[in-house]
């Protein structure tokens, strides 16, 4: 066996804006992804893993604000990038109406898709607020639920679009 | 009535019959709820599992130094390190923990190590020699039944066989139609892959196992066996579970972990990969099914043959379960008197299969209402009519001599169905948003190629455990000072029974505040979450624990007051006299005072099935009816399913919200089967264990949902409502395919429907 068989720590920290604040990464090996340093670096667990290959949304998180796919971003790739989490979307016990949406919709079963999801649907309401019914499967097709047939999480996010706009008559509220 | 009518919560927070929202709702959309995924532990080792490349081959020896020579692994195991049982199964134990000597599908697991990383591990898997003899693979069912392959296992080559004859087997009719269908393997696709993390105690007395399970109390027993521990040193707590749909009713890591922890004396966490899930679960089986059909010329079904050939890949896990409910729901929700059905459930050197939402219902009804739809054009029908004339209805027998005694509103589902409005768009809607049309956002569609179809399924599902099985659940409710906690071992995978626990409890105690104690295997077994079982079978014993308790605080009150208990009612919030009409708030009456009171629920018991198949095998029963919109491309062989109707029999919707949220995640599993999922082996080798290539439904490809709840609330259910979880899923799928066909005129007789099936 030779030196190149064990996981490498980078000779030096580097440090990850996350969340408007400054982490210092330490003892990293330098494949690591993103989705693996938020997780189990920075103790970030709010972010999920379920296809490593960015096919189902459920690391979505922002990097200089676009959403990507956590697990297809080295770590080390992000250092300088101002990068977003669903820790950082809102405090603990205080939802944002996306978040306390998908709750009283029904949009969260499981919930295991559910972070990513809010994070693509953060992203989209805040690109197009007042998107299509089509509009919006197209944006959140990235992210894949396994438990809801997505109607209730389309549901959802109308129901955020129709409060921001303020018209919140009961006939659009259900 | 509609169920978007009774999407509101109600005035109080969450009885039984609002549209309660989720306790830990708001922890999963803030990323706070913990996964078993997301558990870690002080000192935690991580844990891999080294997997067998080949289908069929001896193990001619395994050489683990390499393995060791990496700094910072800590543990390599094989089968030579199982201290108790070597294998390990649901229904027969026939699945060994580590391969020994032999392996039987590729996936199976060979040794496992634990190091101080997820790459160390990797390396120290990689750095693993095992020397294999290939042999061939036993990859074709059918040989399995013919004895033309030597067996691949000491049990033998067949797990079950069964046989059904009902009534006069020689029978025949006017009209006389038959198929052959095939199903192709799908898989559960659960997005939280498998993770567990287990912690030894000191010296390696027991051990602490948090998991994503269905069932922990099975789990406990399987894995204490292997130990060699007392089943009350394996201690077993709920790690959050992110989907389920079967794949979690057997033990994949579960013996594993513990043995890496209880080696290493450190905690250990595994976390599966994706293509690791896929090799490390079991499936839907891949069904081969043949049907004949008689009937008199106006439709009337005379007699059924049919022959299933179900494989079960390299080990047993619950094939013989689902080879009894295949066969046993041959004919559908339909009346009919005479049957003759063999079934086979056999061994191949192919992925293992079992537990999967719809549990061999799925299979039998892909068939046989591919039949009801050959029978209704050869006696010139509609689809529609033929069903409706051969439509079950309570007292009915199933052709295994089991009399219907639910609720059995076949015909209320077809027609309320029918009734559910058309989609109003016309092909590609009417902005004519090319997105909308087959192949989306591809844009390959010329609206000239498409033709839409419409499609009609309908199933027959029973609910809980079948043959004999006692599948009781177990609850404790404990009232303290006017807040109920509830203790159950229920498994929670998303599917809102915590939500229900609470309803039921507000609903019997007339409180507001319902404390829901962990998960664990500190009480009584609830029995498998699956089976659509966990509403009828745990509801009904959170309700029988909290009935005993408001006993106990209407003796209480009655005592101090010199009046019968009998007197005592719950309205609201309030205990209620109902001689003088006082009312009193529960939170006042039980000020003070603590009841705790413990109840299993058990159902009626079921019996086995003869050599003929006879025998009242099944607990009950619901029904559920499917109709299909679809645009096809002709020219390309792409589909876009644009609606799926259902009226589906529930009992009584205790929470509408949750209820909708399992008929359409169901629907989107059954699209999924009819015109995308499926897992491709070729000899034995998963070609396709990821998501780029293994699809799933997405938001572009989910149809809109209508639906309308059938609400006859079953007596023989405890709180009148039926399982909910498994109907969408089961006859939605044919109802797809009956739309293609209906839209291209071709006879398509195997899911998934690809594009060659179409435009070849």
């Amino acid at each position: 066996m030779n030196e190149a068989d064990v996981p490498v720590a980078s000779p030096e920290m580097f440090t990850l804006h996350v969340n408007g604040r400054a982490s210092e990464v330490r003892d990293s090996w330098s494949g690591e992804s993103l989705l693996y340093v938020l997780r189990e670096r920075l103790g970030l667990l709010g972010s999920k893993g379920a296809c490593e290959q960015g096919e189902c949304g459920s690391c979505s998180v922002l990097v200089d604000g676009a959403l990507v796919c956590g697990c297809l971003v080295l770590a080390a790739s992000a250092v300088g990038a101002e990068i977003v989490t669903i820790e950082g979307i809102a405090p603990v016990g205080a939802p944002t109406d996306v978040q306390q949406a998908f709750v009283d919709a029904g949009a969260v079963q499981c919930g295991f898709c559910t972070p990513g999801l809010i994070m693509a649907a953060h992203s989209l309401l805040a690109a197009n607020a007042e998107p299509t019914e089509l509009q919006i499967r197209e944006e959140l097709s990235g992210n894949v639920c396994r438990c809801t047939g997505y109607g209730r999480i389309i549901e959802a996010v109308q129901r955020v679009a129709v409060q921001r706009r303020g018209d919140s008559s009961p006939g659009e509220q259900l | 009535m509609s169920v978007i009518d009774r999407l509101s919560t109600g005035v109080l927070p969450g009885r039984l019959g609002d549209s309660a929202v989720r306790p830990d709702g708001i922890a999963k959309v803030q990323g706070t709820f913990a996964f078993a995924g997301d558990l870690s532990a002080e000192n935690v080792l991580w844990g891999a599992t080294l997997r067998s490349p080949h289908p069929s081959a001896r193990i001619v020896r395994i050489d683990v130094s390499g393995a060791w020579a990496i700094a910072g692994v800590e543990a390599v195991i094989t089968a030579a390190d199982v201290p108790g049982a070597a294998t390990y199964g649901l229904i027969s134990r026939d699945q060994p923990v580590f391969a020994d000597h032999v392996v039987r599908y590729v996936g199976e697991p060979v040794a496992a190590v634990a190091a101080d990383h997820p790459e160390t591990c990797r390396r120290a898997l990689a750095a693993i020699v095992v020397d294999y003899e290939v042999t061939a693979p036993l990859v074709d069912p059918e040989r399995a039944i013919d004895g033309s392959h030597p067996d691949i296992h000491p049990d033998g080559n067949v797990i079950r066989h069964q046989r059904i004859v009902c009534g006069d087997p020689d029978a025949t009719a006017a009209v006389v139609v038959e198929g052959h269908y095939e199903i192709g393997m799908q898989d559960q696709a659960f997005l939280g892959l498998e993770a567990a993390l287990a912690i030894p105690d000191p010296g390696g007395a027991g051990i602490e196992l948090f998991v994503a399970t269905q069932w922990l109390h099975e789990d406990r027993h399987q894995i204490a066996a292997c130990l060699a521990l007392p089943e009350d040193r394996v201690r077993l707590t709920l790690g959050g579970v992110g989907g389920a749909f079967g794949a979690r009713e057997d033990i994949s890591l579960q013996v594993h972990t513990c043995l890496l922890a209880l080696r290493t004396g450190r905690p250990v966490r595994i976390a599966y990969s994706r293509e690791e899930s896929f090799l490390g679960h079991v499936h839907r089986h891949p069904a081969r099914i043949w049907m004949r059909h008689h009937a008199d010329a106006d439709g009337g079904l005379v007699k059924i043959e049919a022959r299933f050939v179900l494989d079960g890949g390299a080990y047993a896990s619950t094939s013989s379960a689902v080879l009894i409910n295949a066969v046993t729901h041959t004919q559908g929700p339909y009346r009919c008197a005479n049957a003759v059905v063999e079934g086979w459930a056999v061994r191949t050197n192919n992925l293992p299969c079992g537990a999967m939402r719809g549990f061999g219902v799925v299979q039998a009804c892909f068939a046989h209402e591919g039949q009801m739809d050959r029978l209704a054009a050869a006696c010139g029908l509609d689809p529609v009519e033929i069903r409706l004339r051969n439509a079950m209805v309570t007292g009915d027998r199933l052709i295994t001599g089991q009399p219907i005694e639910n609720v059995a509103p076949v015909e209320r589902c077809i027609r309320e169905t029918a009734a559910l409005p058309l989609p109003d768009e016309p092909i590609g809607g009417r902005d004519g948003d090319p997105m909308r049309l087959p192949g989306g956002a591809g844009r390959t569609a010329l609206p000239a190629n498409i033709r839409r179809g419409i499609g009609w399924g309908v199933s027959i599902k029973n609910l809980m455990y079948s043959e004999g099985f006692d599948d009781y659940s177990t609850a404790r409710c404990t009232l303290s000072d006017g807040v109920a906690s509830l203790k159950f071992a229920t498994s929670e995978v998303g599917q809102g029974f915590v939500t229900l626990a609470a309803q039921i409890a507000r609903s019997v105690l007339g409180v507001d505040e319902v404390v829901l104690e962990p998960i664990d295997t500190a009480i009584g077994s609830a029995g498998s979450t699956s089976a659509s079982r966990q509403t009828w079978m745990s509801g009904g014993a959170v309700d029988g624990a909290c009935r005993l308790v408001r006993e106990r605080l209407f003796q209480h009150i009655a005592a101090e007051r010199g009046i019968e208990p009998l007197r005592l009612v719950i309205d609201g919030r309030d205990v209620v006299d109902t001689i003088d009409q006082s009312r009193v708030p529960v939170v006042d009456a039980a000020a003070g005072l603590i009841f705790t009171e413990t109840f299993e629920h058990h159902h009626l018991p079921t019996g086995e099935l003869d050599e003929n198949g006879q025998g009242n095998c099944h607990t009950a029963f619901a029904f559920v009816a499917h109709r299909a919109v679809v645009d096809v491309d002709v020219e390309l062989g792409l589909v876009k399913v644009v609606q799926i109707a259902t009226a589906q029999d529930v009992g009584r919707a205790l929470n509408p919200l949750s209820v909708l949220g399992q008929i359409e995640g169901g629907i989107a599993q059954g699209v999924g089967l009819a015109v995308m999922e499926e897992i491709i082996q070729i000899d034995g080798r998963v070609r396709n264990a990821n998501f780029t290539d293994y699809l799933l439904p997405t938001m572009l490809d989910m149809p809109d949902v209508v639906v309308s709840l059938i609400e006859e609330p079953d007596p023989m259910a405890p709180l009148g409502a039926k399982g909910v979880g498994e109907p969408p899923c089961i006859s939605s799928t044919p109802a797809v395919v009956a739309a293609i066909r209906d839209a291209i005129g071709r006879d398509l007789t195997r899911v998934p429907v690809r594009p060659a099936d179409i435009c070849l």
